[in-house]
């Protein structure tokens, strides 16, 4: 067990970590408090003086705040569900005896080291064009109309390009956990007369969880704050502005840092609340 | 990592290390410029050694596309961040930024530059209370281009100075699905300076107006109404599939591909789509004025890319000599030499279209007719409080204008009716004008 | 036990792998191909896949119109300094968070992930009035401390799982044999948690050389990585299909041909400990 000596120096070696991240917290967070608190208009000469909680009640009573605090559940929610899916899917794939395994595995992982924006402008530009993109020439060669991404369904086209750019990540942590299932138990089970879905839904799929769990944790933190992909290919129109979006909007589109910043405060609380949530989960599935 | 991966990796690194020592050469002065990546900018950095070799002093570029170098302007020019001795900025920019006391007055100007031969429509835009803020690189309005060869086909004949239901007949008469030609491509973007700019030239030439003198919204207006409710029939009539996400790119691009009968868009258009190497329609373009509607307004905007100097600067001498080469005579006529009188930077000045050269240039005239056609201080049938053409000049344009457009977007698509778009816009307006204090 | 597989059963999961490879992998393949087209081509209807004349005349635009290499260099140093500064600090964190657990180990930890959930837009303002201030905008240190706090919870949430899973008897043992705490983190613990700092260093240079937004707002010249090189070409005046491709395909070899290299090690840094 371990001494009060060693107990000290613990602490000592987790104290420049903890308190970097505590400056790093309140730093910004004081002062995004003391803008949401202000009338900061940068193009009208700065700081307007003090306004109370305006910022705050202007921020949530306009007519984008709840489509926006929707849309953002919507795209992560989409998002989470399809790497998970797919990404188990994948794993399952991935695991099985193959001939030329690592190179297929290099070609999965390839979209994790894409920068955001390159891929959505690829993405925009090169897939999703309805005149120029490859979909419509795939569409064309069938005879049928090439949909217009973007706007047809565009919280679809961002769910596809977002996990395009997550699916791999997801896949690699699954199929590390598939890799340490233990296939006698498989075996056994399938001596035991079980069909191939009982064996994935009773043996596999539990094994998974702690895996599964690490994956949405992780990628929500990383969804919530996804910029890049919308700024570039639908600049928030067309029903994807995320709550992340629409601060970006109040901040830098309108000039109105209070208003941004009041927009920020809720995000976090949103995002705390999603977190609280989820550490529930994760912090069960960490012990085990 | 295994061995292998540390020592390929460590000898990039020691390549890099080498090649990075290679630009340490350090001159005595370097400024530092921000610029959209238009390609005219994109020429003028190809120029760049000349200016140095001239003055001695360096230039380190910043290239940004639009959105993202607006965003890092702004910012940057707010706080005081001192990052750019010069930037590029538009005709919504200089004023505001003018009257904020952000940029250095540009009175000091040389004898030779000659400001007195900068396009008076451009010269005002770029000024605030008569002092000029930002020198124009170049300048555009809008108008119309469209293919000789299919308006032949079609038996008509492209008045100099259409109205706006014969470009709805002309469209109807050019659109052919088979062929994959569409009538007519615009603007259809979120944005204010893509779909936003458009849609509100269209409203002008129609008799709207954004706010009336009293800063109300006037969104709701029968005006309105007609003009939108035009441009998103024409479009789902005779214009390409997706069009809500079209923008100045995406339309340059079908155009040169030969798949539009019309295009209305800036004037600096003409000289891509003219261009053999990279149109396939060169040598079948005309050029009319934008449409009206007989009130006496046409569809046409004003704008013009700008450099201008932030007040924060230590090099504004140096600036100012770099803005003096890039935006003088003289260098429009080393890139006619280089590059043919076509690819100059238009719009800037009155001396290039009396310059007989130019005037062979197939879209000279029809320019500079357009840009003499649009007037920022009456942009509207109805008066109005504000100046600016597709923009009203004041700071939260901006924001709520890319608004509106995000809900004339979603209109487009189809995801809403143009009167919901409108209510929305209304609303938009309203708020953004009580939130600035004009109500 | 590996059970027996048939080589039709092989052949077959080699067959379907290989398709949703293929498929998962051909945005890029596509980009990397189109970058070697005319812009002609590029736009061609019908595609043109291969046989078109590969030219390499958009690497040579882009060469001339930026200076690749300092962009580069700036992404290396960025990503490497603030992956290598972040793993100094939380080594000794994640260690004695695994080793030497408290009741309050485990909200420690989570709350270091939450605080990456402020948004950045949000903070620019405040952030970059405070780089103005402390005179580092356009700073590539200031960079790598910003990234580096931006990635320092997942670098300590990382490297506190691989920690985990290194057997308490071992350190037992050699505290048994007199070995005080520098000995058994010099000799014991080093060794064996070097796979998974490995693992943790790679993931962490790609979250950082991807990261779009500081580095973009908080740069102009001296410090610009990679992503604003992207910026520069990302929606110029017409479409230039081949160029962009030519600029992305720039833009992400380095990382690409890096994350090649180091695969094995990456599948075994992104278990995040979820192997038992």
């Amino acid at each position: 067990m371990a001494t009060q000596s060693s107990r000290s120096a613990a602490r000592i070696m987790m104290a420049p970590a903890v308190f970097l991240l505590l400056v790093w917290m309140l730093v910004p967070l004081c002062m995004t408090l003391w803008f949401s608190l202000r009338d900061y208009r940068p193009l009208r000469g700065g700081d307007l003086g003090f306004v109370g909680l305006e910022n705050f009640a202007r921020f949530v009573s306009s007519s984008s705040f709840w489509p926006a605090v929707f849309t953002t559940v919507l795209i992560v929610g989409g998002v989470l569900l399809v790497s998970i899916v797919f990404g188990v899917l994948l794993a399952m794939l991935l695991d099985q005896p193959m001939w030329g395994q690592g190179v297929v595995r290099i070609l999965v992982i390839a979209p994790f080291f894409v920068m955001p924006t390159v891929s959505a402008l690829v993405w925009k530009n090169m897939f999703m064009d309805p005149t120029n993109g490859v979909f419509a020439h795939i569409w064309r060669a069938f005879g049928a109309d090439p949909v217009v991404w973007l706007t047809d369904v565009p919280i679809l086209s961002l769910i596809l390009i977002i996990s395009w750019q997550w699916l791999p990540f997801a896949t690699l942590i699954l199929l590390t956990a598939f890799q340490s299932l233990d296939s006698e138990q498989l075996e056994a089970a399938e001596m035991d007369g079980a069909n191939p879905l009982a064996r994935f839904f009773f043996i596999a799929l539990p094994h998974l969880s702690r895996a599964i769990t690490i994956v949405i944790l992780i990628q929500t933190i990383f969804l919530l704050a996804v910029f890049a992909e919308i700024f570039v290919t639908t600049g928030g129109a067309f029903g994807t502005r995320t709550l992340t979006y629409l601060i970006y909007q109040r901040v830098l589109e309108s000039q109105n840092v209070g208003l941004g910043s009041a927009g920020g405060v809720y995000a976090i609380i949103l995002a705390n609340i999603v977190a609280l949530f989820l550490m529930r989960i994760v912090g069960k599935n960490l012990d085990r | 990592m295994s061995r292998n991966t540390v020592l390929r990796t460590s000898s990039a690194l020691a390549l890099c290390i080498a090649a990075n020592a290679a630009f340490a050469d350090a001159h005595s002065t370097t400024i530092t410029i921000a610029t959209v990546n238009n390609g005219d900018m994109i020429r003028m950095q190809g120029y760049t050694d000349l200016f140095t070799e001239q003055t001695g002093i360096a230039v380190e570029w910043v290239t940004l596309e639009e959105n993202v170098l607006r965003q890092r302007v702004t910012t940057d020019i707010t706080t005081n961040g001192g990052q750019f001795d010069i930037m590029t900025i538009g005709m919504y920019e200089a004023p505001i930024w003018g009257a904020n006391g952000w940029l250095v007055p540009l009175d000091g100007l040389s004898e030779d530059y000659n400001v007195d031969d900068i396009l008076p429509a451009m010269r005002a835009g770029l000024s605030h209370d008569g002092t000029l803020y930002a020198a124009p690189f170049y300048g555009e309005s809008s108008m119309v281009m469209y293919r000789t060869d299919l308006m032949e086909a079609a038996g008509l004949e492209m008045p100099a100075a259409p109205t706006w239901d014969f470009i709805r007949e002309a469209a109807a008469a050019m659109d052919n699905p088979e062929t994959g030609v569409n009538g007519i491509c615009l603007r259809g973007k979120p944005g204010w300076g893509e779909g936003g700019a458009f849609i509100n030239v269209t409203a002008n030439s129609f008799g709207a107006r954004v706010v009336d003198e009293n800063w109300q919204a006037q969104l709701d207006s029968e005006e309105w109404a007609n003009a939108l409710n035009f441009f998103v029939n024409l479009m789902n009539d005779y214009g390409p599939d997706g069009y809500a996400t079209n923008g100045f790119n995406e339309n340059l691009s079908l155009f040169q591909q030969g798949l539009c009968g019309m295009w209305i868009d800036a004037t600096v258009a003409a000289s891509f789509v003219t261009n053999p190497n990279d149109s396939e329609v060169a040598d079948s373009v005309g050029f009319a004025l934008a449409p009206d509607n007989g009130l006496g307004v046409r569809s046409n905007w004003l704008w013009a890319w700008a450099l201008a100097i932030p007040a924060g600067t230590q090099q504004s001498d140096a600036a100012l000599q770099f803005i003096e080469w890039a935006t003088s005579a003289d260098y429009i006529e080393l890139v006619a030499e280089n590059e043919g009188w076509a690819n100059v930077p238009p719009g800037a000045r009155t001396s290039l279209y009396e310059n007989p050269n130019y005037a062979e240039v197939p879209f000279a005239q029809m320019t500079l007719d357009s840009i003499l056609a649009a007037d920022p201080n009456s942009p509207t049938v109805d008066p109005v409080p504000y100046t600016g053409i597709q923009f009203m000049a004041i700071p939260e344009w901006a924001g709520f204008w890319t608004e509106v457009s995000q809900e004339f977007s979603n209109a487009y698509a189809g995801q809403q009716t143009v009167e919901e778009a409108l209510a929305r816009a209304q609303d938009i307006v309203n708020e953004a004008m009580e939130a600035a204090g004009y109500q | 036990m590996a059970r027996a597989v048939t080589t039709q059963r092989k052949a077959l999961n080699t067959a379907i792998a290989w398709t949703v490879g293929f498929l998962i992998f051909f945005p890029i393949l596509w980009t990397i191909l189109t970058s070697f087209k005319t812009e002609a081509e590029a736009i061609a209807n019908p595609p043109v896949i291969l046989f078109f004349d590969w030219t390499l005349e958009n690497y040579g635009v882009v060469q001339e119109r930026s200076n690749y290499m300092r962009f580069l260099w700036n992404s290396i140093i960025i990503a490497g300094g603030s992956t290598l500064l972040g793993i100094l600090i939380a080594v000794p964190a994640a260690w004695s968070m695994a080793f030497v657990p408290s009741r309050r180990t485990k909200d420690i930890l989570l709350w270091m992930l939450s605080t990456k959930m402020l948004p950045a837009v949000g903070v620019l303002y405040p952030i970059y009035l405070l780089c103005i201030q402390l005179g580092v905008l356009d700073n590539r240190i200031a960079l790598v401390v910003i990234l580096m706090l931006i990635n320092l919870p997942i670098i300590v949430w990382m490297l506190y799982t691989y920690f985990k899973e290194i057997p308490g008897e071992i350190l037992e043992a050699a505290r048994m044999d007199g070995a005080g705490l520098k000995e058994e983190l010099l000799y014991v613990l080093t060794p064996m948690a070097i796979p998974g700092i490995a693992s943790t260093i790679l993931l962490n240079f790609i979250l950082a050389w991807n990261e779009a937004f500081w580095t973009l707002n908080l740069t102009s010249v001296d410090a610009a990585p990679l992503t604003a090189f992207i910026a520069s070409y990302s929606s110029p005046e017409g479409l230039f299909f081949a160029k962009l491709s030519a600029a992305s395909t720039m833009a992400i070899a380095p990382i690409l041909i890096l994350g090649w290299f180091s695969q094995k090690q990456l599948v075994r840094g992104l278990t995040f400990g979820a192997v038992k």
